[in-house]
């Protein structure tokens, strides 16, 4: 396939293995659940030598979606009036009582699944009489996508539409695992979607004030290896930059237009919680003020209630880099992919699934 | 298991197992049942027979490639041929909704028709219920049918053995990429068209392999993922794919990256994957056609599996679908 073969070139990428070596062992997190997925499905960790270990961050969005807002969306959807519409991923996302939006939808509440905001706009053109409620996921990579929907949803004054609006924020994610003590990242694989849009100054703290490098990479095997490559060269050397492997699709400034709507039609809230990670500070998007007519939340009553992660489950360790999902107790017992307890499990981008799915619970235990 | 049905118990992964094992399995249980294989083996009066049934309810009822009609004799016959029995007569029940356009209804059965005249079996005996509007999404069709087995053949998983050589007929992933895009939520423009066919004539011809064919089924539902891993829980043994191997068209293998989809959960409905031992992979091959490629072998393991083995060097657990095979969302 052109466009991806040349990142799939198998001597490129052992060439590029071989160069990987470090005289002690470091950990490095790859951010994104798109890399998680990536390494696991072209079996990249396997070519990696023992001291380089990776290790997967909090970049799943379905993921981090705390079990409480997950009930307001279902309490949402079972409105009579209201038709819920959501990215796949979201469907299987239990709640607190493990019940998920794709139960409520087969107990009767109309859930849609919709693979862009625009779509969700659409379906609330086509059914003036009814209430069209989009569940806004994702990180910097989706919002703007639902801020352009928003924009466009007052535009044609449609009335009958609203965000349930969950999006969040990557940097201080990061930061909250690095101020986590115990932490031993010693540096990250930067992530290519979110950055496209932020481009890659939000991440020069974590080189400048906890002396950790970071490198932005793609999704393809040579990109992932070429990003392990800079980190360990920047470690070697003593450096702790912020470098973009991605510059084929991350422009350094990130995308104007993007970070112009994203200013105008969200507010950082002042703290939003994070499944496993607990509250973290401006680390959330609620919709401004200005389009507020258009907000889910004011616009319908939910529970808010704020639903503790289940005891047995290590989801927030696994988030921080600092266990594997097999050293959870529940890894592949009482939670699968088929019944997650923890949300790691839910996304085929969550550590938990990934290590399921392509078998590591065989091996590894 | 929830305590209700979700559309993940309709989608072939494990769900859709779990819902036939411990609930349907549980309920009806006898021997013919037991194996749950494509079609149960019968035998009357020293002839022996397959047995299977099917029902479609594909959305929408034409799509590129082919339609509900023709979809519903060739996946019949298709259960019937690669469990190696020559389909003889085929049944089918058209539940329709009220207010369906009767020249629609029409243009569908004709397709059927095509369908049965170019595999050889006659729609037998049917059956027709009509129902409230909304009740049935257009239309629904289900299908029956018997065949006689081929006397040459025992086609088991039991009897795979480790170095055996795994073949499918030809590339993979078409029916549920062209269906998914024909739905237009997507709004994708490729032109992938499905691969509905019937299989009759290739397993007829692996049939002539006699004990060297072990085993065959027409990954459906769940796609090639679903089957091997139905084939490994029931041989012992595990199945190593060389992912590189795989044929997948360039179109479809562009839709599943877009969408984020294995291709090896994708569903087939013109193609079969069969097992045979390493000494007859080159007939079986040539028998099946210049699309057919062998894909991996069967292996001795202590934890039987299915392997997925990457260009790198690399490999990686292919594990049974979990629900719909959704998008991811970045």
């Amino acid at each position: 396939m052109k466009y991806t073969d040349e990142y799939r070139d198998p001597a490129a990428v052992a060439a590029l293995a071989a160069g990987l070596h470090f005289d002690r062992h470091v950990k490095l997190m790859e951010v994104c659940g798109g890399h998680t997925h990536a390494i696991y499905r072209h079996g990249l960790d396997a070519l990696l030598p023992d001291e380089i270990e990776l290790v997967h961050g909090p970049g799943c969005p379905v993921c981090v979606i705390p079990m409480g807002r997950v009930d307001d969306a279902i309490s949402i959807a079972e409105r009579p009036e209201v038709i819920f519409t959501s990215f796949g991923d979201m469907l299987r996302v239990p709640g607190g009582r493990r019940r998920s939006l794709l139960e409520a939808k087969a107990r009767g509440a109309d859930v849609r699944i919709v693979y862009s905001p625009l779509d969700a706009l659409d379906v609330a053109r086509a059914h003036p009489g009814r209430e069209v409620v989009f569940f806004g996921v994702g990180f910097e990579t989706t919002a703007p996508a639902t801020a352009v929907t928003l924009l466009r949803a007052r535009t044609l004054g449609v009335r009958n539409f609203s965000v349930f609006c969950n999006h969040v924020l990557i940097a201080p994610a990061l930061r909250a695992i690095l101020d986590t003590p115990d932490t031993e990242i010693d540096g990250f694989v930067g992530p290519g979607h979110v950055s496209t849009v932020i481009g890659t100054s939000p991440y020069e703290f974590v080189a400048r004030e906890y002396g950790r490098p970071v490198v932005v990479a793609g999704f393809e095997p040579t990109d992932i290896l070429q990003a392990v490559a800079l980190l360990v060269r920047q470690l070697r050397e003593g450096r702790a930059e912020v470098e973009n492997q991605y510059g084929r699709v991350v422009r350094d400034e990130g995308n104007p237009a993007a970070l112009a709507a994203l200013e105008y039609v969200f507010q950082v809230r002042d703290d939003f919680e994070w499944r496993g990670l607990g509250a973290i500070p401006h680390s959330g998007y609620r919709i401004a003020d200005e389009l507020g007519d258009w907000d889910a939340e004011r616009r319908f009553e939910v529970p808010g209630a704020r639903i503790e992660d289940p005891k047995a489950c290590r989801c927030g360790d696994v988030l921080r880099g600092m266990a594997k999902p097999y050293e959870c107790g529940v890894f592949g017992t009482a939670c699968t992919p088929e019944k997650p307890l923890g949300t790691c499990m839910v996304s085929s981008e969550g550590a938990c699934a990934a290590y399921y799915a392509y078998g590591r619970h065989r091996v590894a235990v | 298991m929830s305590d209700v049905v979700t559309l993940a118990h309709g989608a072939g992964g494990k769900a859709s197992r779990r819902l036939v094992e411990d609930l349907f399995l549980d309920e009806l249980r006898n021997p013919l049942l037991e194996p749950l294989s494509d079609a149960a083996l019968v035998s009357a009066n020293g002839t022996r027979l397959a047995f299977t049934t099917d029902a479609y309810v594909v959305r929408p009822l034409v799509f590129p490639g082919g339609d509900i009609g023709e979809l519903a004799v060739n996946g019949t016959v298709n259960d019937l041929a690669v469990s190696g029995a020559q389909p003889l007569a085929l049944t089918a029940g058209f539940v329709i909704e009220e207010g369906f356009p009767l020249d629609e209804l029409r243009a569908l059965t004709h397709s059927a028709a095509a369908a049965a005249k170019a595999a050889g079996v006659s729609v037998a005996a049917g059956d027709t219920k009509v129902v409230e509007r909304g009740a049935a999404d257009g239309l629904y069709v289900t299908t029956a049918g018997i065949g006689l087995l081929d006397p040459r053949v025992d086609l088991s998983p039991a009897r795979v053995r480790p170095g055996d050589v795994v073949i499918v007929s030809g590339a993979i992933a078409e029916h549920g990429i062209a269906v998914m895009l024909a739905r237009g939520d997507l709004r994708l423009e490729l032109d992938v068209v499905s691969d509905t066919a019937p299989l009759h004539r290739e397993a007829g011809a692996l049939c002539a392999l006699g004990p060297q064919l072990r085993w065959m089924r027409d990954p459906t539902r769940g796609g090639l993922a679903t089957t091997l891993n139905e084939l490994v829980s029931g041989c012992g043994a595990s199945v190593a794919l060389q992912e590189t191997a795989i044929p997948v068209r360039e179109d479809v293998r562009a839709a599943c990256e877009l969408l984020g989809i294995d291709p090896l959960y994708v569903a087939n409905e013109g193609k079969l994957v069969a097992v045979v031992a390493p000494g007859s992979a080159g007939i079986a091959l040539e028998a099946l056609g210049p699309e057919a490629a062998v894909i991996g072998e069967v292996r001795a393991d202590d934890v039987p599996m299915v392997l997925c083995e990457t260009p790198f060097g690399g490999s990686r657990i292919v594990d049974m679908l979990v629900g719909d095979p959704l998008p991811r969302i970045c």
